[in-house]
């Protein structure tokens, strides 16, 4: 008895599944709502399909066997510890930078504001190639040339971490202000009927609510300093075991017809992105 | 006391001329005016956010115009209570002392003291999420409270308060004033909140307080 039950029940499943997509058309001739969703649900799915093939492509194009070789190789591995240790400097000073700037922009009313919103949106703009020349001329003036003695920069690790910063600072100086506009001004104002300076009332009350906005601040510099191409190969140069950091190395090896070493190291990019992305959301769960 | 003597202040199209109002020690003052009449640009000058551009303001006969406001000895409680977002409610309460590096056992014992009075002993614990429009605007009131301010200055406390609430409050706010002792400036649009909390009411036109009306 029980068991014919149990079967009729798996039948009416069946027929029901099998019934859903007839529903489903129906409901979409009748209802215009439906019909919206599921366009601007297609148009989503679409676009995410697009960039799960890029990657899946990539992927199956090579073999773990080239992977893994390609990480045996000491240039690459150079690259490798040069790019992490690279990004995550200027993700550091991006943060420090835009922290104080994004304060005073959602902060502050003042004279020639829009125009210096949009200097600070330049290098979001330019093509990124342009700024590493824009860095390498800065750096043949006399001003540039004293501080290219002090601290040498073009064509060495520190022009490469400038390079990135030019750009992965743009970003977090929007992440930034962003989360400032979010974060009203009334609690910082009590804490300074409370006793605290202004400096006191940020430090205290809004950086420790910003927390969420700094992670983000911190991985979109990350993020975009990973992939930072062009300024670094005007500014820094592409030595080997000196100034190669892994866009460069694609860009070498797919240069002597390496293919399979170039996609090799362009899934590691996407391997370490993906950490760096899932990381950064549970650090900001937390907060 | 509080004292405003001349005081002006301009903004854009919005201006304060002159305004001119004394509330003696100890009594419970009720601001009114309509929306956006500059009722909170009053507190906020009374309270040192905002330097005025004219005029002398003294609390307790002390000119504190040119004070900055943690040195003013003044409680302030804006709209919504504006609780700090990441603290619990003992951190909030406690904020003043710990910033004036008073000692863990005092901060504990007026955090506990405030907390018993003002009824939200039992939310200590707890961070700001989740506490109801009156917990909130009590924990602001007890945050204030803690620096043992000379004056007390409430931004529309009761206003966005559930009707049911709004008379626990009132009285909770009268009977916190007389036994603190301390004066009140108290900004509402609601004559309700005039008539059964003000020793004096303020009436606030044009960019002044024109009329003063003293109840008893």
């Amino acid at each position: 008895m029980a068991s014919e039950a149990h079967e009729t029940l798996g039948m009416s499943r069946l027929v029901k599944f099998l019934k859903a997509p007839w529903h489903f058309m129906l409901r979409l001739r009748r209802d215009p709502n439906a019909r919206f969703w599921f366009l601007i649900s297609l148009a989503t799915a679409g676009y995410v399909l697009f960039i799960v093939a890029m990657l899946v492509a990539t992927a199956v194009h090579s073999t773990p066997g080239d992977l893994l070789s390609a990480l045996q190789s000491r240039e690459i591995q150079h690259s490798i510890y040069l790019s992490l240790l690279t990004c995550s400097l200027t993700a550091l000073l991006s943060l420090l930078t835009a922290v104080p700037i994004g304060y005073l922009l959602a902060r502050r009313k003042f004279f020639g504001k829009a125009l210096v919103e949009s200097i600070l949106d330049i290098p979001i703009v330019l093509p990124p190639m342009v700024i590493g020349l824009c860095l390498l001329i800065l750096f043949q003036t006399r001003m540039g040339g004293f501080v290219d003695s002090v601290i040498p920069f073009t064509y060495t690790v520190f022009g490469v971490v400038l390079a990135q910063f030019v750009i992965g600072v743009a970003f977090a100086i929007r992440t930034m202000r962003g989360t400032f506009d979010q974060l009203s001004q009334r609690p910082e104002d009590v804490a300074m009927t409370l006793g605290c300076s202004r400096g006191g009332a940020l430090w205290r009350v809004t950086l420790p609510a910003a927390g969420k906005g700094m992670v983000a601040a911190a991985s979109v510099a990350w993020a975009r300093s990973l992939g930072e191409f062009g300024p670094v190969l005007v500014f820094a140069g592409a030595t080997r075991m000196k100034t190669e950091v892994l866009p460069t190395t694609v860009w070498l090896e797919l240069s002597v017809g390496n293919l399979e070493g170039a996609i090799g190291v362009s899934l590691l990019m996407v391997f370490f992105a993906m950490i760096v992305l899932v990381a950064m959301r549970m650090a900001g769960e937390r907060w | 006391m509080i004292k405003l003597e001349n005081v002006s202040w301009k903004v854009d199209q919005f201006a304060l001329a002159g305004v001119n109002c004394s509330i003696p020690e100890g009594k419970y003052a009720v601001l009114m005016g309509a929306t956006g009449c500059g009722k909170t640009t009053v507190l906020e000058i009374i309270c040192g956010l905002r330097q005025p551009d004219g005029g002398t303001v003294l609390v307790a006969d002390v000119d504190v115009t040119r004070m900055l406001p943690g040195e003013r000895q003044i409680g302030y409680v804006p709209q919504d209570g504006a609780l700090f977002p990441t603290m619990t409610v003992a951190e909030q309460i406690g904020f003043g002392l710990q910033v004036r590096r008073e000692g863990k056992e005092r901060i504990v014992e007026v955090v506990s003291r405030l907390a018993e009075d003002l009824g939200v002993a039992h939310l200590l614990e707890r961070t700001i999420h989740g506490l109801s429009g009156g917990e909130r605007q009590r924990v602001a009131l007890g945050r204030a409270l803690a620096i043992e301010p000379r004056v007390l200055l409430l931004d529309e406390p009761i206003s966005a308060l559930d009707e049911d609430m709004r008379d626990d409050m009132m009285a909770l706010l009268k009977r916190v004033q007389v036994k603190h002792a301390i004066t009140v400036l108290h900004v509402t649009h609601s004559s309700q909140e005039a008539e059964q909390l003000a020793d004096c009411v303020l009436r606030m036109e044009d960019g002044s307080i024109i009329n003063r009306e003293l109840q008893g």
